[in-house]
């Protein structure tokens, strides 16, 4: 669908120079609702806007099936933005928002007329379409900038944040929201956000950034169980990270002995990773406290945080690092462990992660 | 008794009251007898001898006004009409194009004539102007209108740009990303938003141009007075009221027009 190779985006010159998107290649599936995450100033927007036509890449091609993008102006690329902001026309009623682009397609009014409708209907704002955009809600706005960004049927939609000006119980809903728009219609989407929790809950594929580098592209949950680079462990999510030292690999498997001298087995992120000194990833919801001689680790209970649904064991290991537990809370399961107390940690094998360098 | 909050307030410092009360008079007592004493009876210019419109009247019917008149008007709606589409076009040039190399130089040079003394503008549109003359033997109104353009484009310019930069540029990035191109973007989402500050713009720069004196007085050719420069001409003869009764008219037009001004520059967005 969208292939992106090699791409490279200088901004200033000299001394001011400064490098937004180094080197980047990906590609984009149809039908697919794939999301850009990093942190601000990853890249990720700026990426977003090549796609778009705002900024135009100092090295690389976009192209969308098969046709060069970077050779067309904004207004010819079959791509539609949803703006951060949502830059809604001011002047124009919700309807003569929706039916800006298909005017400038040339479409006959009464083509017009209906695909306004058409969409006013899926984002339910049919009551509103007279109204001033100065005159509804955020979240109204949001789903004006949605109907208007899809009424011209693009190839792709692109997202830049639009949701981050919402509040929370509004963005939860209209996650579930993009997400049905996308199905329904079977537009390609690409969505740009730096919240990890909307990356995991939308996507069918994420590409983490950093520092204008992609460091994973991956479905959701192998984003998660499976982070290749320490970066993307601490990014999205919580993460043990432990010194290991690998002592032998075989296909996507490695044995690893922990700096208690316990071992157990470990997935590799590349297949190149060689036996040595790793760093290993362990999600505190993957492991367990284990007062018994199974534990892998083994130090002293420092902290015992309740958060609601979860308690949170902060363990002190021997070799002095910090390893945290979280266990889900059931009514009237309270545990006696008493902060002070010996308590070891338990984690399956596979389920550490070898991060790369 | 309320205690202020304020911690430094200007009106409370020692003498604020009778500076302020003197600068004031100091601007409008001159304009405000200007103003009564072109309803003088008399004859004077400082001598009370009651009241009546003769002066009006006379200036009315006067040919040498009217013409000067008309030669002012033709002439402010003209420059300020040619000055503006320029100023607009510098606007968007300045405002919504990516950074270039020396564009703080490009804006002082859109803002010159505001740098220049004007003597120095007049003189050398002058001296210019008279080689193109003796070239082409036209000795028309153009001179005027090409003269008055130029030094009113930073005035057009200044509240086009102001206005254009508190304009979120992201409403054009989509009007493009909805198909629009660059023409149909400006009058479709541009222009809309953008009309209050293309006509404060207008209204200052058709002021400036009303009122100027200097430069008019230095380009025109014989028979081409302004209504400045036909007074400044009638201040060397005999000074009668009817000189106040013209400037209090023009008084009237800037007021009325930087009152729009005003309103045009509150305008939401």
């Amino acid at each position: 669908m969208i292939e992106i190779s090699n791409i490279t985006q200088t901004f200033g010159k000299g001394r001011d120079a400064f490098t937004a998107l180094r080197d980047v290649s990906l590609t984009i599936r149809e039908n697919e609702f794939f999301t850009l995450l990093g942190p601000s100033g990853c890249g990720k927007t700026t990426l977003l806007r090549s796609i778009a036509g705002f900024v135009y890449p100092t090295a690389g091609t976009i192209k969308l099936q098969g046709e060069d993008l970077l050779t067309l102006p904004p207004y010819s690329r079959p791509v539609n933005t949803v703006f951060q902001s949502y830059a809604l026309f001011p002047h124009m009623t919700v309807a003569q928002n929706i039916a800006f682009g298909l005017e400038m397609l040339n479409q006959p009014g009464a083509q017009v007329k209906s695909s306004v409708n058409e969409m006013l209907a899926l984002v339910q704002m049919t009551d509103m379409a007279d109204r001033k955009t100065s005159q509804i809600s955020g979240g109204q706005q949001q789903r004006v900038a949605l109907a208007r960004a899809l009424a011209p049927k693009p190839k792709v939609l692109l997202l830049d944040e639009p949701l981050s000006a919402l509040d929370f119980k509004l963005r939860k809903e209209m996650q579930i929201e993009l997400k049905r728009l996308q199905t329904e219609t079977g537009i390609t989407f690409v969505f740009v956000t730096h919240d990890q929790e909307e990356a995991l809950t939308m996507s069918d594929r994420i590409a983490v950034m950093n520092e204008g580098r992609i460091l994973q592209i991956d479905a959701p949950r192998a984003i998660y169980d499976h982070p290749a680079e320490r970066f993307v462990a601490d990014f999205i999510g919580e993460t043990n990270f432990l010194e290991v030292d690998v002592l032998s690999v075989e296909a996507d498997d490695a044995t690893i002995k922990l700096t208690s001298g316990a071992t157990t087995t470990a997935r590799r992120a590349d297949t190149n990773s060689a036996t040595g000194q790793a760093t290993i990833a362990v999600r505190p919801e993957h492991a367990t406290l284990s007062d018994d001689a199974s534990a892998l680790l083994r130090g002293t209970l420092e902290d015992v945080i309740y958060s609601g649904t979860d308690t949170h064991y902060h363990i002190r290991l021997q070799d002095n690092c910090r390893f945290v537990v979280r266990k889900q809370n059931h009514p009237g399961t309270m545990e006696a462990h008493t902060v002070g107390h010996q308590a070891g940690v338990f984690f399956d094998r596979g389920v550490a992660q070898i991060l790369r360098d | 008794m309320p205690v202020s909050t304020r911690q430094f307030d200007i009106r409370k410092q020692p003498g604020f009251t009778l500076i302020a009360v003197a600068c004031f008079l100091l601007l409008y007592l001159p304009i405000i007898l200007l103003v009564v004493y072109s309803f003088n009876a008399g004859k004077s210019i400082a001598i009370w001898e009651g009241f009546s419109l003769q002066w009006y009247e006379s200036a009315w019917q006067n040919k040498a006004i009217q013409d000067a008149a008309i030669r002012s008007l033709i002439l402010a709606c003209c420059a300020s009409a040619i000055a503006t589409v320029a100023a607009v076009m510098a606007a968007l040039a300045t405002t919504r194009t990516a950074a270039f190399k020396g564009s703080s130089f490009v804006f002082a040079i859109i803002n010159q004539p505001l740098m220049v003394p004007e003597i120095v503008t007049a003189v050398a549109l002058l001296l210019f102007f008279a080689i193109i003359k003796v070239a082409t033997g036209y000795t028309g109104m153009w001179y005027l209108i090409i003269a008055h353009s130029a030094f009113c484009i930073p005035f057009a310019y200044m509240p086009i740009r102001a206005r254009l930069q508190g304009m979120d540029f992201s409403l054009e990035q989509a009007g493009a990303d909805l198909y629009g191109k660059p023409s149909r973007v400006f009058w479709r989402i541009t222009f809309p938003q953008l009309w209050p500050g293309i006509l404060a713009g207008a209204m200052l720069a058709f002021v400036i141009s009303l009122d100027d004196v200097v430069i008019t007085e230095f380009v025109k050719s014989a028979g081409q007075d302004t209504l400045p420069t036909y007074m400044l001409g009638q201040l060397r003869r005999i000074v009668t009221p009817e000189v106040n009764a013209i400037s209090t008219v023009l008084l009237g037009i800037s007021v009325l027009l930087v009152a729009g001004f005003f309103f045009l520059s509150k305008i939401r967005k």
